[in-house]
C-alpha cells in the first residue's frame, strides 16, 4: 500500500492485491515526479471530493469493471454515483493476477479490494479527527462525508491532502455484510453509456496517429507450413505498404518455451501491411502462398478412432482413486457403462482477435484485448530480448473472451510484425482467420461406469480421453467424489498439432453434462427417485475427513432444494417434461431444471430454472446476466456447436457454417441466488456446464431417447417425439 | 481511387476509397465511426448494422454504389445525447455483457420499432433473430426491445 499527494491536491492509493499492505507509507512525492504506471491500481480522491477507482482486472463481459470497484467503494464508504471507474493498466508491481480466467477475479480480489477501501477510509477519518482534535472512533462516515460527535462535517475532499501524509494503518476494520450499502444492490455496467452510443472501447476501435494495419496469411490447415510466396500482385494493390514474413522469432520463443507450442503455429506467416483494414484483408487474398505438410494433417474421423482407442486401452494417468473399483465391479449386481462425446469448438468471440503493437529501441507498447496481460508481456519481452520493464501493456474492453484471449498468440504476432516494420501496427484477424485457424476446445470422450450392489451405488469409474491435455487436478474431486466408496478417475491424452486450449469452464463444460445424464440413467436403472438419489449420495460426503473435497454437500443440498421448489419439479402439467442437474465448479454450487415442451412434434427447451450459491452477490444485475448468459451459452453449444476437421482444416470458417444459438432458440431463464454472507465465489463459468445435462435429461423425458453425443442436433432422429406422445 | 460523397448522421462526407470497400470499413477506418462493429464480414452476425434511409442493413455487405444518394445513420447518430428510447431501454434493462454486439442490436431494434411500434414478443424475437450475441444476453435484449416499445407508446 502506498499513498502520495497529487500536485493539484488529492490522494492516490496504490495497493498490491494478494500481498500484505506495506507497513509504512512511502513519503509522498510530487505528481510531476510520479511514474504514473506505478499507480495504475488505486483510488484517486481529488480535493473536490471526486473519486476515481481503477479496476485492476481485464473486462471480457464478466462484469468485473463494475463489480471490483463496487467492493472498494463499499469499504471506502462513498456514494456509488460519485465514483468514476477507469481500467487499470498492467502493473506487476502493484497487482497480482491481473487475469480474466477461471471465474476467480472476485474470489481472489475479495480481501484485498475490501482492505484497500477500508484503509483509505480510515486514513481520511484520522485526518478529519486530527483536525477536530477528537478521537477517530467518535467519527462516522456516510457517502464520503465524515461527521463528529458535535455534528460537524468534513468531506473526503476537505481532508484528503492531510490524509495522504498519514502512515498507512495495518489493521483496518471491515464492514459487517449486514451494513453493505453498495454491494447487493444492482449497479448498471459502468461502460453502458459508451456501449450504447458506440464510443471507442474495444481493441478493434483503438487507433494512434500513423498506425497501419496488418492481416496475416496463415497456414490453411493444421500440420502445414509455408514454403514460399509470391506477393507481386498484393504489393501493387491500393494502400499496401509492405509485405513481410514473420515466424523466426516465434520459433525461437517456442524453442525456449515449448509449453506455448499448443497455442501458436510455428510456421512462417506472411503479414500484409496496409493503410486500412480492408486494404490489408484484400491484399492478403492476393498473396500466392505455397504450403507443404510439416507434420500430418488430421481429421475428425482420426480423432474419433484415437480417442476410442485411448478409452479401450490401459494407459491412463490416475487422478484419484478411492477403495478398490475392480473388486467392487466384480461384486456388483448390476453395472452401467456409457460413453459420451463432444466435438472441437471455436470460441467465436464476436470481436475477432486483434492487437496493437509499437516497437522502438526504447519501448514496446502493446494495446488490446487480452485475458492474461502479464503472461503476454513476459513472452513478448523474452521474444524481443527486452527487459520486462520496457513493455507497456494497456488493456481494452474485450468483445468476448471465453478463454480464447488467454493465449495471446495474436499479441506475439503483433509484436513480431511491429518489430520487423518498426511502425505502430494493429494485427487484425478476419473472421475466417479467427474461426478457421484458431485455438479450440478439443474434442473429448468420457466413459463412465457405475456398479450397483444391494440397491446402492458401490463403484464409480470415470475415464477421460482428451486431446493435448487432460482435466486439471481439482476436477476429480468434484461431486460425486467422496460420495462413493470405490471411486476412480483416469485420464489419457493424445497429442495433436491442432492448437487447443481452455474454453469457458474447461473440461467441466462437457463433463458436467455427461455425468449428470449418467446419474439420471443410473437412477432409472435403480428405479429410484432421481433427486433423492443425488441427496443420498451427498449425505455420504464428509469434506472434514478429506481435504481434497472443496464442495460443500450442505450448500449443494440447498441449491437442489431451492431448484425443486422454484421449478415446480414434479408438479408440472403432463405436456412439460423436466430434466434435473446439480453441479459444482469454480467454487460455486448450481442446480438447474430444464422444461421441455413438444411443439409441432418437436421437443423445445422452453425454460431453465437456475439456482446458484456463489456466496455474497456483489452486483445482482451483473450476476443474473452472467448466470443467464452461461445457461444459454451451455444450451446453445450443447444443441448446435460442432466443428469437424478434414485434411487439417476446420469445416467452418464463418457463421454461415457454424451455428450459434440465436434469439428464437433461447429459452426463458429464471435465476435464483442463495442468500448468505459467505465470501464470493465464481460466476462467469459455473452455470454453463450443467445446462447441457439439464436439457439432455428433459429431452429423455420427452422423447424416451438418451443423448450421448454433442451437439444434440447431430442426431436429429433422437430429437423426435414418438408419434403417440405428440400433443397439440 | 474514386471519390465518393456520402451522407452519414446528417453530414455530408467525402471519402477517397476503392469502389469495393464495404461501407463498414469506410465508417470505421475513414470516418472514425467505430461504433459500427466488424463481426463476420458476410452479413451473418449483425454487429455492423446501420440504417440506410431508415432501414436496418448490414454495412459489411454494402458498397458505396448501393448507398449513393441515401442517408446513413450509425449508432453515433441514432440520437444526439444517447437517449433514443431504445438506448434508454438498453440502460434501464442493463443489457450488455461484453457489449460488442450491442450497437448492432440497438440499430436493428430501433429500425424495427419504427415500423412496428407495438410488437408482440414473437415479432421481437423474429426481428432480433439475425443478430448474434455471443455472451447470450438474449433475454435482456428481448426485454429491452419490449421496454422501448412501451416507452415509445
Amino acid at each position: 500500500m502506498r499513498t502520495s499527494s497529487l500536485a493539484g491536491g488529492g490522494m492516490l492509493i496504490g495497493f498490491n492485491l494478494f500481498q500484505a499492505c506495506k507497513p509504512k507509507a512511502e513519503p509522498p512525492v510530487d505528481l510531476s515526479q510520479l511514474n504514473y504506471n506505478d499507480f495504475n491500481a488505486f483510488i484517486k480522491i481529488a480535493d473536490n471530493g471526486a473519486v476515481t477507482i481503477f479496476s485492476p482486472n481485464p473486462e471480457i463481459g464478466q462484469g468485473v469493471k463494475t463489480s471490483m470497484p463496487m467492493i472498494i467503494a463499499e469499504e471506502l464508504d462513498v456514494a456509488w454515483k460519485d465514483v468514476y471507474v477507469e481500467q487499470g493498466k498492467l502493473d506487476n508491481e502493484n497487482f497480482q493476477r491481473q487475469v480474466a480466467g477461471g471465474s476467480q477475479s472476485i474470489r481472489f480480489g475479495w480481501d484485498a479490494l475490501r482492505q484497500t477501501g477500508a484503509t483509505a477510509k480510515q486514513m481520511l477519518v484520522s485526518a478529519a479527527a486530527a483536525r477536530w482534535g477528537v478521537d477517530p472512533s467518535e467519527c462516522t462516515v456516510s457517502e464520503g462525508v465524515i461527521t463528529n460527535a458535535a455534528g460537524e462535517t468534513l468531506g473526503y475532499g476537505d481532508v484528503v491532502n492531510e490524509a495522504a501524509l498519514l502512515e498507512v494503518p495495518e489493521d483496518v476494520k471491515l464492514k459487517d455484510p449486514k451494513d453493505y450499502k453498495i454491494m447487493g444492490k444492482s449497479a448498471v455496467n459502468v461502460d453502458i453509456d459508451k456501449i450504447t452510443s458506440g464510443k471507442p472501447l474495444f481493441g478493434l476501435d483503438y487507433k494512434t496517429d500513423g498506425m497501419v494495419y496488418a492481416a496475416l496469411v496463415r497456414p490453411p490447415a493444421f500440420g502445414q507450413k509455408l514454403v514460399s510466396y509470391d506477393d507481386t500482385e498484393a504489393r501493387n494493390m491500393p494502400g499496401v505498404i509492405d509485405v513481410v514474413k514473420i515466424g523466426e522469432k516465434v520459433r525461437a520463443l517456442l524453442a525456449e518455451d515449448p509449453g506455448f507450442g499448443s497455442k501458436i503455429s510455428s510456421s512462417d506467416k506472411v503479414a500484409v501491411i496496409a493503410e486500412t483494414t480492408w486494404q490489408a484483408f484484400k491484399a492478403k487474398e492476393a498473396i500466392k502462398a505455397v504450403w507443404e505438410e510439416d507434420t500430418s494433417v488430421e481429421s475428425t474421423e482420426g480423432h474419433d478412432k484415437k480417442l476410442t482407442a485411448l478409452l479401450d486401452g490401459k494407459e491412463f494417468n490416475t487422478m484419484r482413486s478411492d477403495g478398490n473399483i475392480k473388486k467392487a465391479f466384480a461384486e456388483a449386481d448390476e453395472v452401467l457403462e456409457r460413453t459420451y462425446e463432444s466435438p472441437f469448438l471455436p470460441h467465436n468471440c464476436l470481436e475477432p482477435m486483434n492487437f496493437y503493437a509499437e516497437v522502438t529501441d526504447e519501448k514496446v507498447h502493446l494495446v488490446g484485448p487480452i485475458q492474461t496481460p502479464a503472461w503476454k508481456a513476459g513472452l513478448v519481452a523474452k521474444m524481443l530480448g527486452r527487459d520486462e520493464k520496457d513493455i507497456v501493456l494497456e488493456m481494452t474492453r474485450m468483445g468476448g473472451g471465453f478463454g480464447r484471449r488467454l493465449f495471446g498468440d495474436f499479441v506475439i504476432e503483433a509484436a513480431e510484425v511491429a518489430d520487423v516494420i518498426r511502425k505502430p501496427v494493429k494485427v487484425v484477424f478476419t473472421r475466417e482467420d479467427d474461426m478457421g485457424i484458431g485455438v479450440y476446445r478439443p474434442a473429448i470422450k468420457y466413459r463412465i461406469k457405475a456398479g450397483i450392489k444391494d440397491g446402492k451405488i458401490t463403484a464409480y469409474h470415470l475415464k477421460e480421453a482428451a486431446i493435448n491435455d487432460g482435466m486439471y487436478g481439482l476436477i476429480p474431486n468434484f461431486f460425486p467424489a467422496g460420495a462413493i466408496e470405490n471411486y476412480q478417475v483416469d485420464s489419457a491424452s493424445y497429442n495433436s498439432n491442432i492448437t487447443t486450449g481452455a474454453w469457458r469452464a474447461p473440461y467441466t463444460n462437457f463433463l458436467a453434462s455427461a455425468e449428470q445424464s449418467f446419474f439420471d440413467e443410473l437412477a432409472e436403472l435403480m428405479d429410484v427417485d432421481k433427486i433423492q438419489m443425488r441427496l443420498d449420495l451427498l449425505d455420504k460426503v464428509k469434506p472434514e475427513d478429506d481435504e481434497r473435497i472443496q464442495y460443500s454437500p450442505e450448500r449443494m443440498k440447498e441449491v437442489i432444494k431451492v431448484a425443486v421448489e422454484k421449478s415446480g419439479w414434479g408438479t408440472k402439467p403432463s405436456h412439460v417434461y423436466q430434466g434435473f442437474v446439480n453441479y459444482y465448479c469454480h467454487n460455486s454450487h448450481v442446480a438447474q431444471v430444464a422444461d421441455v415442451e413438444v411443439v409441432n412434434g418437436d421437443p423445445v427447451v422452453k425454460k431453465i430454472t437456475c439456482v446458484v450459491d456463489c456466496g455474497i452477490v456483489v452486483n445482482p444485475t451483473g450476476a443474473v446476466n452472467q448466470a443467464e448468459g452461461g445457461v444459454i451459452d451451455g444450451v446453445g453449444h450443447s444443441m448446435y456447436g460442432d466443428f469437424t476437421f478434414d485434411g487439417g482444416q476446420g469445416h467452418a470458417q464463418n457463421f454461415d457454417k457454424f451455428r450459434l444459438i440465436r434469439m428464437r432458440e433461447v429459452p426463458e431463464v429464471e435465476t435464483h441466488f442463495i442468500k448468505n454472507e459467505l465470501s464470493p465465489t465464481g460466476l462467469g463459468e459455473p452455470t454453463l456446464p450443467p445446462a447441457g445435462g439439464a436439457i439432455a435429461n428433459a429431452f429423455k423425458a420427452a422423447t424416451g431417447n438418451r443423448l450421448y453425443q454433442q451437439p444434440f442436433t447431430k442426431n436429429p432422429e433422437l430429437l423426435k417425439v414418438p408419434e403417440k406422445e405428440v400433443i397439440g | 481511387m474514386p471519390t465518393y460523397q456520402i451522407k452519414v448522421n446528417g453530414e455530408s462526407k467525402t471519402v477517397d476509397v476503392a469502389e469495393d470497400t464495404p461501407v463498414l470499413w469506410v465508417l470505421r477506418d475513414h470516418l472514425d465511426l467505430v461504433g459500427t462493429k466488424y463481426g463476420c464480414g458476410i452479413g451473418q452476425c449483425g454487429a455492423c448494422t446501420v440504417h440506410v434511409d431508415g432501414t436496418a442493413m448490414r454495412s459489411c455487405s454494402l458498397t458505396l454504389a448501393q448507398i449513393d444518394g441515401k442517408s446513413i445513420t450509425t449508432i453515433e447518430g441514432l440520437s444526439e445525447d444517447g437517449m433514443h428510447p431504445v438506448q434508454q431501454a438498453w440502460k434501464e434493462v442493463d443489457v450488455p455483457q461484453c457489449g460488442y454486439c450491442q450497437a448492432g442490436q440497438i440499430m436493428t431494434a430501433s429500425a424495427f420499432l419504427e415500423n412496428n411500434p407495438n410488437p408482440t414478443e414473437e415479432e421481437v424475437k423474429n426481428a432480433m433473430h439475425g443478430n448474434i450475441c455471443r455472451c447470450a444476453s438474449y433475454t435482456r435484449i428481448k426485454k429491452a426491445v419490449m421496454t422501448a416499445a412501451d416507452n415509445m407508446g
